[in-house]
């Protein structure tokens, strides 16, 4: 029973998903959108576990000294000060713990530290992509063969397609290799990917694919 | 003489600097817009309305023939420059409207309400303890001029109290803010637009009970309206179903008073339907695939040998797992930045699956950090599903899989960091991924890895296949807890796909035949071939 009843629920939920996409009336729009509400309610438990797994991983790190811990104690440190921050306001010369109001959400310490400490590193992972673009191009375009070379030129061309220097027939080029060999192997993928998304779904559906609940 | 001649330059200098900042003038079209009086323009005629087909309800389709004196049409007065959509509404609409408007205020000040209140109590029974010390009330109290905060604190107390008060009752006195009646109120405001369907049934443009309420409007030279209502009930657009709808489209000009309203279209009735028409294509392409899917299915289940095409990412996964065991290392598991619903994602865990039950099996360390906390939970009974499976439960523990971050740069430097720091010797990244595809996998490459990926997302597969030294390309990452397992079963339904793919490539190729040919030769009938194919929204 204990191993049946999740394949009994799947079954269910994919049968009603597959019947709701063809039935519009409202009745069935509420029931989706219903499940959808679920979906929100987990979310937001299950956040909840993803910050308790990740102090406890942390934590465990820390206690046991393992190599590099000290990455684990500005994890923990970065966690717990922007939630004191998010629900805390000192404002106007008063101290507020706030809960169930955004007030905490315009302390300045919050503010500037997702501001100034967190978009920057951010941008900063972002703009790696930069150069990792340069050093992966550099290895995808080294012409071994007919078929690299022949990368390395479309390549070529694309790139160079809004440079004014090589005219109108380059744009022209370009163009055509975007939009019609490329476009078509993209379409190809895109029908795959249709029909392997539908198997896999039936294959859950039925209960033929269970490797998902662990059970292989 | 010196003043004329000043004002003579400033004058040239007004115009040159008007001439200069606005280059040629634009012409004006003088017979777009007449100035002195606009005549009423024709009406619109044939105006026609319809329940819109295959939707959920509470949207009616209007079209008409626009009037002689559109705009776009030369050979009239061009004086029409929009069409507004009128609908007759019921005075009990209208009443509805302002019970909306107060339910929506109650709704909305209830939580702030809820909230402050029990506050104000609270500074109420300090002050009436005794308490003098304004600073030490739960809240900023803002003092008028004349009251000082450090002369007379009794004075002061005595304005903070008063002003509390009228606060609290400001609170309460436009609306009662219990939970009850609040209740009451929705129950109320329901029971109302439950009515309104008979309100307008009984209530037509003839009764005289009611008016006609803009609810759109057009550009010249349209012929088509969808007036798309809301179904929620609190939504200001909300659209009854079954209920007499009457629609009128007005012809207006340049002057607001000057317009021809056209016959009046209706009863209408808008409902929803029990079967999206527009998808039967759909539906029979899924039938088709099931029927497939099942017989192949059985074909396997009674023994019939399937070749199915190796894929060399696949064979690549038990090669990469022995690696990692023979160097020591642990193996990276990625499950990319999808959610638990997504296709790729639940692929991804079925890969997993296989993945954890061989490294358990080989007992090498893995590693899964995770960037959707759902995902962390399922990965997390997949893995000690795996292994378990394996025979060794007690090798599992819960830091296997870790919830790292919601945030998709800060999961990239975490798994970059793990990445450089524990130098596995197998990365995998299987599911949905973004730009965070490339950073990923040139890192991993940097760190002399062996790296497997498979995605669904077109645009990040060419950056796998860059940096990584195996890549499963699009439908391949569904097909891969197949190809893993080996289970006749799951080939099956691969074979299903394969002979699908057989049947779209010869509707592709009958779809280019009949468009060429209805082209060359004139027959449009070929040409509806296509429509058999097309999906509504």
């Amino acid at each position: 029973m204990r191993r049946q009843l999740p394949f009994v629920l799947v079954f269910l939920s994919g049968f009603f998903m597959i019947f709701q996409y063809f039935v519009p009336h409202q009745k069935s729009e509420f029931v989706y959108e219903f499940l959808l509400d679920w979906l929100t309610i987990i979310g937001g438990f299950a956040m909840a576990l993803g910050i308790w797994s990740l102090i406890r991983v942390s934590y465990d790190r820390i206690k046991r000294q393992r190599e590099n811990w000290g990455y684990s104690v500005i994890t923990l440190t970065g966690l717990f000060l922007m939630m004191f921050f998010g629900i805390t306001n000192w404002e106007d010369g008063s101290f507020g713990v706030y809960i169930y109001t955004a007030e905490g959400l315009s302390n300045s310490m919050f503010v500037h530290f997702f501001d100034f400490i967190l978009i920057p590193i951010q941008a900063t992972m972002f703009s790696l992509l930069a150069f990792f673009i340069a050093s992966a191009a550099y290895r995808a375009f080294r012409a071994r063969s007919v078929i690299a070379s022949l990368l390395l030129l479309a390549a070529l061309i694309v790139m160079m397609r809004f440079n004014p220097i090589f005219g109108a027939w380059i744009e022209t080029v370009a163009n055509w290799l975007m939009n019609v060999p490329n476009l078509a192997a993209q379409r190809a993928i895109v029908i795959g990917l249709g029909l392997g998304m539908v198997a896999t779904a039936l294959k859950i559906i039925l209960g033929i694919e269970r490797g998902y609940m662990g059970q292989g | 003489m010196t003043y004329l001649l000043r004002v003579l330059l400033t004058l040239a200098l007004l115009t040159g600097t008007a001439v200069f900042a606005q280059g040629e003038p634009p012409a004006v079209d003088t017979t777009l817009v007449d100035t002195t009086t606009v005549a009423p323009p024709a009406p619109v005629t044939g105006l026609t309305g319809k329940d819109r087909d295959n939707d959920h309800g509470h949207a009616i389709e209007l079209t008409w023939t626009p009037s002689v004196d559109d705009l776009e049409n030369p050979s009239g007065a061009r004086s029409v420059l929009r069409y507004r959509i009128m609908m007759w509404k019921p005075t009990e609409a209208y009443r509805v409207d302002t019970l909306r408007q107060m339910y929506d205020m109650v709704r909305s000040n209830y939580a702030p309400i809820r909230v402050y209140k029990p506050l104000v109590d609270s500074a109420l029974i300090l002050i009436d303890q005794g308490m003098v010390d304004v600073s030490a009330l739960p809240f900023e109290v803002l003092l008028p001029e004349g009251i000082n905060r450090t002369d007379a604190p009794a004075e002061m107390m005595k304005y903070v109290r008063k002003a509390l008060q009228d606060t609290l009752a400001a609170m309460t006195a436009q609306v009662d803010i219990s939970k009850d009646s609040v209740k009451v109120f929705r129950s109320n405001f329901l029971a109302a637009v439950e009515s309104l369907p008979e309100a307008f049934n009984a209530n037509g443009p003839s009764s005289g009970h009611g008016a006609w309420d803009s609810v759109g409007a057009e550009v010249p030279g349209a012929t088509f309206f969808r007036h798309a209502g809301s179904k929620e009930e609190v939504s200001p657009d909300f659209l009854p179903d079954y209920a007499d709808l009457y629609y009128r489209v007005d012809a207006a000009t340049s002057d607001p008073a000057v317009y021809t309203a056209s016959d009046v279209c209706g009863p209408v009735q808008a409902s929803g339907q029990w079967y999206n028409s527009g998808r039967t294509v759909v539906l029979i392409s899924v039938i088709i695939f099931t029927i497939l899917t099942v017989v192949f299915v059985q074909q396997a289940r009674r023994g019939k040998e399937l070749y199915v095409r190796p894929l060399a990412g696949i064979e690549a996964v038990d090669d990469a797992i022995g690696r990692a065991t023979e160097m020591g290392k642990p193996i990276l598991y990625v499950l990319g930045l999808g959610a638990a619903s997504d296709i790729a994602t639940i692929a991804s865990f079925t890969i997993l699956s296989r993945v954890a039950k061989r490294v358990a099996e080989y007992q090498t360390q893995l590693i899964v950090p995770t960037y959707d906390p759902i995902v962390m939970t399922v990965a997390q009974e997949v893995v000690k599903s795996s292994y378990l499976d394996a025979g060794r439960p007690d090798d599992y523990n819960e830091d296997i899989v870790y919830f790292v971050t919601q945030s998709q740069f800060a999961y990239v430097a975490a798994v970059n960091g793990v990445m450089l720091r524990q130098l596995p010797a197998t990365n995998v990244y299987m599911g949905k991924f973004y730009a965070e595809s490339l950073i990923l996998a040139e890192t991993g490459a940097l760190a002399g890895s062996i790296q497997i990926a498979g995605t669904d997302e077109i645009a990040q597969i060419p950056f796998f296949v860059v940096a990584c030294d195996y890549t499963l390309i699009g439908e391949e990452l569904y097909a891969a807890s197949a190809y893993l397992g080996g289970e006749p079963v799951l080939l099956g339904s691969l074979k299903a796909q394969d002979y699908a793919k057989a049947l779209f490539v010869v509707c592709a190729v009958a779809g280019f035949l009949t468009l060429i040919l209805a082209d060359a030769t004139g027959a449009h009938w070929l040409a509806q071939f296509k429509q058999w194919f097309m999906v509504a929204d």
